[in-house]
């Protein structure tokens, strides 16, 4: 019934009323609070990289691995905290992006689940979320690694 | 006795003995904190899950209820209850507690007013004396099933709701004259509607032709006019249903005056709190009119109410597999004995 085809008349007049009283989602607003806290959760990212590369043993290429560890780390702080929620609730996108937003989709999955145990309830359900976004990425930097390969092996590059 | 062709009239007015009404942390922050009887600090009431902490919720508003009603357990005949979680075991769980005859039901968010209509009708009928009935839901149990963990920081659009945490009991008994009580006086079965409505972010869009199909049925078969009642209660329709549901009674020729037509949704929080559009759930129909409506009604702000809660009959697996959304509600005619 969810085509639109396929609704009837009655369905079809009542979804345009409903639309009226139906508050619509203040998307300018919303690109512009995820710009700025995406941004801002960026820019530590980057004071994170730096810090690493001054104090230890880094060089820019290999300083990524660090980096996202730790703000895994602080992402997985702030949802244990209970924070990370209600920042994604005003920053949206901003928050669900970066690196951070997939650790909270990650760890908010295994508290969640914490109640039906170790095996069942978090290793089963950990990457509900996250499950598909490491799948479909994967596969597209096959893909991509795929047409690369051969554009070289053609010799297009 | 049948009434028209899907209302009940209750000619020998049973009686809502005594209430009980439970609630979580979010509610105590709330518009309607005096009116509950037990509010909880903490989302987890103690236990080791949200699932169970529910069934609490459900247990401990029995309790309450039986003791303002100063009896036992073994006096009630039977237990009409449910909720929204998986196999509506918040509710077999707590009867399994109170060890009372039990029919589970299940309505979603319509169960309250479901499990009252039939309380009120086995009542009327003598098919027992004394009858428990009530729903329950609580907010992270729900939305663990239904939607996001917890704290995953996904942002809500301005259409989504709140899940109330809490449950609502109300003991159902045999008119006895000269008690100034509530009693039911009607009820009207509502049919499944569904408009095509798919976003499960979007409950009160997708439930309140629902509630409009139910409030015209009811005033068709009584052959009543809004007039009638002091007060229109929806169950949890939210601001986007509610004034969708208003449009929709406007546009069919049943017109109310300035606040007789309210939603449970909307009066239970405050403006400040972050709920969206309003609350929902299974306990908030039932929470908002055990705890308060009927407090009010003692006071005597209002003589006669309608309330007509809605359910939205989805689950996780039929929106994923893009079925719309089904919608039902049910209502129920509540007056005070003089």
């Amino acid at each position: 019934m969810a085509n639109k085809q396929n609704m009837t008349h009655e369905q079809q007049q009542y979804q345009q009323l409903q639309q009226k009283h139906e508050k619509k989602r203040p998307v300018l607003k919303n690109c512009i609070k995820a710009f700025f806290i995406g941004g801002l959760i960026c820019t530590v990212g980057q004071a994170i990289s730096y810090f690493y590369i001054y104090f230890f043993n880094f060089t820019e290429q290999s300083v990524g691995n660090p980096t996202v560890a730790t703000m895994v780390f602080l992402s997985m702080l702030l949802t244990g905290f209970g924070v990370y929620d209600r920042l994604g609730q005003f920053a949206g996108a901003g928050s669900a992006v970066p690196v951070t937003g997939f650790g909270n989709a990650v760890i908010s999955a295994a508290i969640e689940h914490r109640t039906e145990g170790f095996v069942l309830g978090v290793g089963g359900n950990m990457f509900k979320l996250a499950g598909s976004v490491l799948l479909f990425g994967v596969f597209a930097a096959f893909v991509v690694a795929l047409i690369k390969t051969l554009l070289v092996i053609w010799g297009v590059l | 006795m049948l009434k028209g062709q899907q209302s009940w009239v209750f000619a020998n007015r049973p009686m809502i003995v005594s209430t009980g009404v439970t609630g979580g942390p979010f509610e105590a922050n709330g518009n309607l904190a005096n009116d509950f009887d037990l509010l909880y600090e903490d989302l987890w009431l103690e236990q080791d899950s949200y699932e169970k902490a529910q069934r609490v919720l459900l247990e401990d508003a029995i309790d309450i209820t039986l003791k303002k009603a100063n009896m036992q357990k073994e006096q009630i005949d039977f237990l009409f209850t449910g909720d929204l979680i998986n196999q509506i075991t918040p509710s077999s769980f707590a009867a399994r507690t109170a060890q009372i005859p039990y029919f589970g039901l299940f309505g979603a968010c319509s169960t309250s007013m479901e499990g009252l209509a039939l309380a009120s009708f086995v009542v009327n009928y003598h098919g027992a004396k004394n009858v428990l009935t009530g729903a329950s839901s609580h907010n992270a149990a729900t939305e663990k099933q239904f939607r996001y963990p917890t704290e995953y920081g996904g942002q809500k659009p301005p259409t989504a709701q709140w899940t109330v945490t809490g449950a609502g009991v109300a003991l159902v008994r045999e008119n006895q004259a000269g008690q100034r009580l509530p009693v039911i006086t009607s009820a009207t079965i509502g049919k499944v509607v569904d408009m095509g409505l798919t976003d499960p972010f979007n409950m009160g869009g997708a439930m309140a032709p629902a509630a409009a199909d139910t409030i015209k049925a009811h005033f068709r078969d009584l052959a009543l006019d809004p007039s009638y009642y002091d007060l229109i209660v929806t169950g949890d329709l939210g601001r986007v249903g509610h004034d969708t549901a208003s449009e929709l009674l406007k546009k069919s020729g049943i017109t109310m005056q300035h606040g007789q037509f309210q939603d449970c949704g909307l009066l239970i929080y405050k403006d400040d709190q972050p709920v969206q559009a309003g609350a929902s759930g299974a306990g908030c129909s039932a929470t908002v009119l055990y705890g308060h409506l009927l407090n009010q009604m003692k006071q005597g702000h209002y003589k006669r109410i309608l309330l007509v809660a809605t359910g939205a009959l989805l689950s996780p697996l039929s929106f994923q597999q893009k079925e719309s959304i089904p919608c039902i509600a049910h209502a129920v005619a509540i007056e005070m004995n003089d």
